[in-house]
C-alpha cells in the first residue's frame, strides 16, 4: 500500500537531484573547455561503446550492401586494391584539377612537390553517425590509436576532404566533419591560390554546404572553381592540398569587408563508408599503411 | 535478481544508444534517426512511472552524451531525457488508455527531448545550432520516433513489466 501511495504522488526529491546531477556536468564540461575533466570518461565510454558499435556496423553492413556479406580475405584484398585504386586518383585529381586551372603554375608545382612524397593513409570505415538531433555532425571511424591514429589528423576519402580527427581511442575515433558548424578549413581557390575560410553550416543532407570567407575581398571568385585545403603547419589538423568543394554561388554585401561564396562539398557527407586517415609514413600500427608507392605501382600495373 | 535486472537495463540502453548511431543512420532522413533512448525512457514511464524513468531518463542520456562519436558537453541528453521521463511518468494514467494517447504521449516526448536538448545548445553555444536547422529537425525527429513507436514501444512496456511485476501492477 505505502508503493500505492508513491506513485500516487511522485516525489520530486529524485527528480531534483537528476536535474541538478544533469546541470552539474553540463557546468563543468562546459566550463572545462578544451581539456575536460570528463575526457577520460569520454576514453573509457569510447572504448566500451566503440566495439561495439563496430560490431554493429559489421553485422549491419551486409543488409546495407549484400554483395559485401561474406568479407572473406579475398574481398579484404579486393577492397586494398580499390583503396589504392581510390588513392591514385586522388592524386590524379590533384594533379589535374588543380593544375589545369591554375596559373601559377609554378606556385601549384610546389604544392604538388610537397604532397609528392604522398600521404600515407590509414584506411578505415565509418561505423557510426552522429544524429542530427544532436546537431554536431560527428562519425565514428574504425581505426584508433592502435593503428597510429591521434587527434587534429586530416580524414578524406575518394572524393575529397571529409574532417579531421577530434578524439581517438583505443580502437575507434571520431572524426569532426566539415560541414558541422564549429567547424573551420582554410582553404585556396584553384584558379588564383587566394586564400579563404570555410566553415560548414550544419546540416549534412543534400543541402550540407559550406561558407566560404576570402581573406582578399578584391577576389572573386568563379562559379565551379575547385577549393583544396590551404594547408596548417606541420600538417594539423588539415594537410594541404585537398580538394574540398565547388563553387556554386558568391555574395557581396556592402556592409562586409570579404566575399562570401557558397561551396559544395565534393564528399557526399549522407553516404560515408569508407574514408582515409593522413598519417606519418613511418607509423606503426596494427593495419597496413596504403602509401603513395603502392598506388604509383598500382597505376603502373594497369 | 537485482543483479540481472541491472544488466537487463543496461544492455537495453547500450543497444538502444548503439543502434541509433550505427543502424538507424542508413535510413536517416536528412541525418535524423529515430531517437530510441527516448522510446525506451517512455516505455519505463508508462509501466513504473516517473522516477524510474527520470532515473532510466538520466543513464540512457548519459550514454548518449558519452558514446561517440558524440561530441557535444557531457550532461545535456541526460536533462532532457530526466524531463522527458518525468513528464510521461505524470501522464501515464492517461496514456495508458488507448493506443493513441500513447502515441500523442510519444510525439509530445519526442518534441520535449528535441527541443529542450536544442534549447540547452542554444544556451551553451554548444555547438552554435542554427535555429533554421533546429526547426526542420525537431518535426522530422517527432515524426520519425512516432512512426517507430508500434515497433518499439509494446516491446519495451512488456520488458519493464516483465522485469519488476509487482511494481508495476501496483496502482
Amino acid at each position: 500500500m505505502a508503493m500505492h501511495d508513491q506513485h500516487k504522488r511522485p516525489s520530486r526529491t529524485v527528480l531534483g537531484l537528476l536535474l541538478l546531477a544533469s546541470f552539474t556536468l553540463i557546468t563543468v564540461d562546459a566550463r572545462g573547455g578544451d581539456d575536460s575533466p570528463f575526457d577520460p570518461v569520454r576514453s573509457v565510454a569510447g572504448d566500451v561503446f566503440g566495439p561495439v558499435e563496430e560490431g554493429t556496423a559489421t553485422v549491419v553492413r551486409p543488409f546495407q550492401a549484400i554483395p559485401e556479406f561474406f568479407e572473406t580475405t579475398g574481398s579484404l584484398r579486393d577492397e586494398m586494391q580499390r583503396l589504392e585504386a581510390e588513392n591514385a586518383s586522388l592524386r590524379g585529381q590533384l594533379a589535374t584539377t588543380v593544375v589545369d586551372r591554375n596559373r601559377a603554375a609554378e606556385l601549384d608545382g610546389l604544392l604538388i612537390s610537397s604532397s609528392s612524397t604522398g600521404y600515407a593513409l590509414v584506411p578505415s570505415r565509418v561505423v557510426a553517425f552522429g544524429p542530427a538531433q544532436s546537431f554536431s555532425q560527428t562519425v565514428t571511424i574504425d581505426a584508433g590509436t592502435s593503428s597510429g591514429v591521434r587527434p587534429d589528423m586530416t580524414v578524406l576519402n575518394n572524393d575529397g576532404l571529409v574532417g579531421r580527427v577530434i578524439r581517438a581511442d583505443r580502437s575507434t575515433a571520431t572524426v569532426l566533419l566539415i560541414v558541422d558548424a564549429d567547424s573551420v578549413v582554410g582553404g585556396r581557390l584553384g584558379s588564383n591560390m587566394e586564400v579563404g575560410f570555410l566553415r560548414g553550416r550544419g546540416n549534412v543532407g543534400d543541402d550540407g554546404r559550406l561558407d566560404l570567407d576570402l581573406v582578399d575581398n578584391a577576389v572573386t571568385p568563379g562559379r565551379d572553381d575547385i577549393l583544396v585545403t590551404w594547408g596548417s603547419e606541420n600538417g594539423a589538423p588539415y594537410v594541404p592540398g585537398i580538394p574540398i568543394g565547388r563553387v556554386t554561388s558568391v555574395f557581396s554585401s556592402p556592409r562586409e569587408l570579404s566575399k562570401r561564396a557558397v561551396i559544395d562539398p565534393l564528399v557526399d557527407f549522407s553516404a560515408l563508408d569508407l574514408v582515409g586517415v593522413v598519417v606519418d609514413e613511418k607509423t606503426k600500427g596494427d593495419r597496413s599503411l596504403i602509401t603513395a608507392d603502392d598506388a604509383a605501382d598500382m597505376s603502373g600495373d594497369r | 535478481m537485482a543483479a540481472v535486472r541491472a544488466l537487463v537495463l543496461t544492455v537495453v540502453i547500450t543497444l538502444a544508444v548503439v543502434l541509433q548511431v550505427a543502424l538507424f543512420p542508413y535510413l536517416a532522413y536528412n541525418g535524423v534517426v529515430p531517437n530510441l533512448a527516448l522510446l525506451v525512457v517512455v516505455a519505463a514511464a508508462l509501466v513504473r512511472g516517473p522516477e524510474f524513468a527520470a532515473v532510466i531518463g538520466f543513464l540512457s542520456g548519459l550514454a548518449i552524451d558519452l558514446a561517440p562519436p558524440a561530441d557535444h558537453i557531457v550532461g545535456r541528453w541526460a536533462l532532457a531525457l530526466v524531463v522527458v521521463g518525468y513528464l510521461a511518468g505524470r501522464v501515464r494514467h492517461d496514456a495508458r488508455t488507448s493506443a493513441l494517447a500513447a502515441i500523442v504521449t510519444v510525439a509530445a516526448s519526442s518534441f520535449v527531448g528535441t527541443s529542450l536538448f536544442a534549447l540547452s545548445g542554444l544556451v551553451l553555444g554548444d555547438p552554435a545550432v542554427p535555429v533554421g536547422t533546429a526547426l526542420s529537425v525537431v518535426p522530422a525527429a517527432v515524426i520519425y520516433d512516432v512512426l517507430l513507436t508500434p515497433f518499439v514501444l509494446p516491446l519495451m512496456m512488456r520488458l519493464f513489466r516483465r522485469l519488476e511485476p509487482h511494481q508495476a501492477v501496483a496502482y
